[in-house]
């Protein structure tokens, strides 16, 4: 068996595209200083709200861009509890997923068993999705580190009291970040219903999600991180699906493994390195996850 | 305009209050949530909250109120220690799943013996299996700083692939007519968890969940650990300084609320699932989280609210029989249920007061 390098490479992109956007959009979110553990709980309301709509319209982008929108409506609820009622960032995002994967088993009933409308490729036969995601990539990166409001949004994440103290509406931008980290969540699960599975199916993001969360650590808040992280998950996820396909003798079950496996791994080897090496130290936010209330 | 100020202390009458409060909201948006969907809102709440108890199938669905609830309190009790000291447990699913593998191992190595033995042995190796699944994020946290809550819900995914793996290969009953799924362990009288008292449902899960609750109780507030977990959470930094070791907590915390939900995942499997089979993992690990937050992490609270979510699941499926109400509304209404209480939870740590305008 020749194992054509470019068209693995081309698979790995593809592969790693829903958890590149998801981790992306919780990048910035967590740059803000929100911790949102509700990441698989957007992701599947982006897959179900993306592939009902591309299936009642036969339009895959008006799918992409309902659940970009279905995305960022579900983290209201999140927003609304960690900004306004100071609930603890951990288990709002927690109810935000369990939320999440009941109203969109709820409402996927009807457009089980349908196929997602086709959708045209790109340049090198990968969908514009994925150069999309691409793109993205130096996008944030711009705006996290090249921009005025990324620097805002970054002085926040590290010290909520310190921007309050200068003026700066934490909470108004902190909204903006999670509602956009909804957004991007939704579309990288609607890229699952959409253009790869072609089908909703209960639960399909199946951990993508948490995925995501355990890369943004991995990437140590990067940009460039994020699309390693996502690329080194793509590339198992492929290699496993490879290798099930070439018949080893292996059970399936423990293959499909390896993505959570391999997340574990690195997430030890990155928190290992953050422990213990004096030079690389974690670059996490300073405020992340702590509760903003502002006495005056 | 309105201001928040923190409360010192939080008067006792609240901590009752908002979670009532906060069932009573779900309700509320439950019902917004059926009339949109057209369905009776009156008639689905009463399907759900009063007809599996007091309706004209009552004497079926009442002892299933046990059954449901035994091992949601049982992994609740056993999270909300950690909880209470910040430190997440989340993969109580996976240590569930773990438990229930190991303890029907046991069984099924020794079928068809007898023994008094047996099931003993089940219970102890079950909750060696939950024990050792929750001691992998925790001692990866302990060494590496990784976070236990990412590792502990991977985990999860690993152990749901385990049972399948199990149900489809080393478990599989030899004499299942090449079914997956492990042999039948209620048919299996010295490895079963049968019910106690008839037509009460209580199976040993439900005295292992009582005690749990006793225990749990007696650890929080009267032995000297439950003083350094309440003290970590309350103040990390405080503790550390009275010589609380944060590895010590970690370790005991994620090995206690492990040990627990194995010991579920036992229970369910050697009686009301009766077999291993790639569902072994039904949600109660997930549920089990919203049942410590609506117990207010105390583990009498944990006993009403272990209660009160057995039985929505069992209204959600007479719901599901009679007004054909899609099997997911339990979900939706238990995610609801948590988004609320985490917002009322408001009132017990701040008062409200009127901004003065200078």
């Amino acid at each position: 068996m020749i194992i054509d390098p470019i068209a693995l490479f081309l698979l790995l992109l593809s592969a790693s595209t829903p958890i590149l956007f998801a981790a992306l959009g919780e990048l910035v979110v967590e740059r803000a200083g929100v911790l949102n553990l509700g990441v698989e709980g957007m992701m599947i309301t982006g897959a179900l709200a993306g592939f009902a709509a591309a299936y009642h319209t036969g339009n895959p982008w008006l799918g992409f861009a309902a659940a970009a929108l279905a995305g960022a409506l579900i983290a209201m609820p999140f927003a609304v509890l960690t900004q306004f009622l100071l609930s603890n960032q951990v288990a709002s995002g927690l109810a935000l997923t369990l939320f999440g994967l009941g109203m969109a088993a709820l409402f996927g009933k009807p457009v089980e068993g349908v196929k997602a409308p086709a959708m045209a490729s790109g340049p090198l036969d990968l969908n514009w999705i994925v150069w999309l995601g691409l793109g993205m990539v130096p996008a944030i990166w711009w705006f996290l580190n090249r921009s005025r409001a990324g620097l805002i949004l970054r002085g926040m994440g590290e010290n909520h009291d310190a921007a309050h103290a200068l003026g700066y509406d934490v909470r108004r931008v902190r909204i903006a970040a999670i509602a956009f980290g909804g957004a991007m969540a939704g579309i990288g699960g609607a890229f699952i219903s959409i253009a790869t599975v072609l089908q909703w199916t209960e639960g399909m993001t199946a951990g993508a999600g948490w995925i995501a969360l355990a890369i943004v650590v991995f990437s140590n808040w990067t940009a460039p991180g994020v699309m390693a992280g996502a690329w080194l998950f793509g590339g198992v996820t492929v290699l496993q699906l490879r290798l099930q396909a070439a018949g080893v003798r292996v059970p399936v079950q423990l293959l499909s493994m390896a993505p959570y496996l391999a997340t574990i791994l690195v997430l030890v080897a990155i928190s290992a390195r953050q422990k213990f090496s004096r030079r690389a130290g974690s670059a996490a936010p300073g405020s992340l996850g702590q509760t903003f209330h502002a006495l005056r | 305009m309105i201001r928040l100020v923190p409360r010192t202390e939080t008067p006792a009458l609240l901590q009752v209050v908002t979670p009532v409060l906060a069932v009573l909201a779900t309700m509320l948006a439950g019902g917004l949530l059926f009339a949109v969907m057209g369905y009776d809102p009156v008639a689905a709440i009463k399907t759900i909250f009063w007809d599996p108890l007091f309706g004209p199938a009552a004497s079926y669905s009442r002892p299933q109120l046990l059954v449901k609830a035994a091992p949601l309190i049982l992994i609740a009790s056993g999270l909300a220690v950690g909880f209470r000291a910040g430190i997440w447990n989340i993969g109580a699913e996976g240590q569930y799943i773990i438990g229930a593998i190991t303890g029907a191992a046991v069984a099924l190595t020794a079928y068809p013996a007898a023994g008094m033995w047996i099931f003993p042995a089940m219970v102890i190796a079950g909750a060696a299996g939950g024990w050792a699944w929750g001691m992998i994020p925790a001692l990866l946290r302990n060494w590496f700083g990784a976070s236990e809550i990412l590792v502990s819900l991977m985990l999860v995914y690993v152990a749901q692939r385990i049972a399948a793996w199990m149900a489809f290969g080393p478990m599989k009953n030899p004499e299942g007519f090449g079914f997956p799924g492990s042999r039948n362990l209620q048919q299996y009288p010295a490895a079963a968890n049968p019910e106690l008292i008839p037509g009460t449902g209580a199976h040993w899960g439900v005295v292992a969940a009582v005690l749990a609750v006793l225990a749990t109780w007696f650890l929080m507030s009267r032995h000297i650990r439950g003083f350094h977990i309440r003290a970590a959470g309350a103040a990390p930094r405080a503790a550390r300084f009275a010589g609380v070791k944060p590895e010590t907590l970690v370790a005991f915390c994620l090995g206690l609320s492990g040990a627990l939900a194995g010991m579920a995942g036992l229970f369910e499997v050697a009686g009301p699932a009766g077999q291993i089979t790639d569902k072994v993992g039904v949600g109660y690990g997930f549920t089990a989280i919203i049942v410590a937050f609506l117990g207010r992490l105390h583990p009498v609270g944990i006993l009403l609210a272990g209660l009160l979510l057995a039985l929505t699941y069992i209204g959600g499926e007479l719901a599901q029989l009679t007004m054909n109400l899609p099997a997911a509304t339990v979900q939706v209404f238990q995610g609801m249920l948590l988004f609320f209480l985490l917002g009322f939870d408001l009132l017990t740590r701040y008062r409200i007061a009127r901004r003065i305008t200078a």
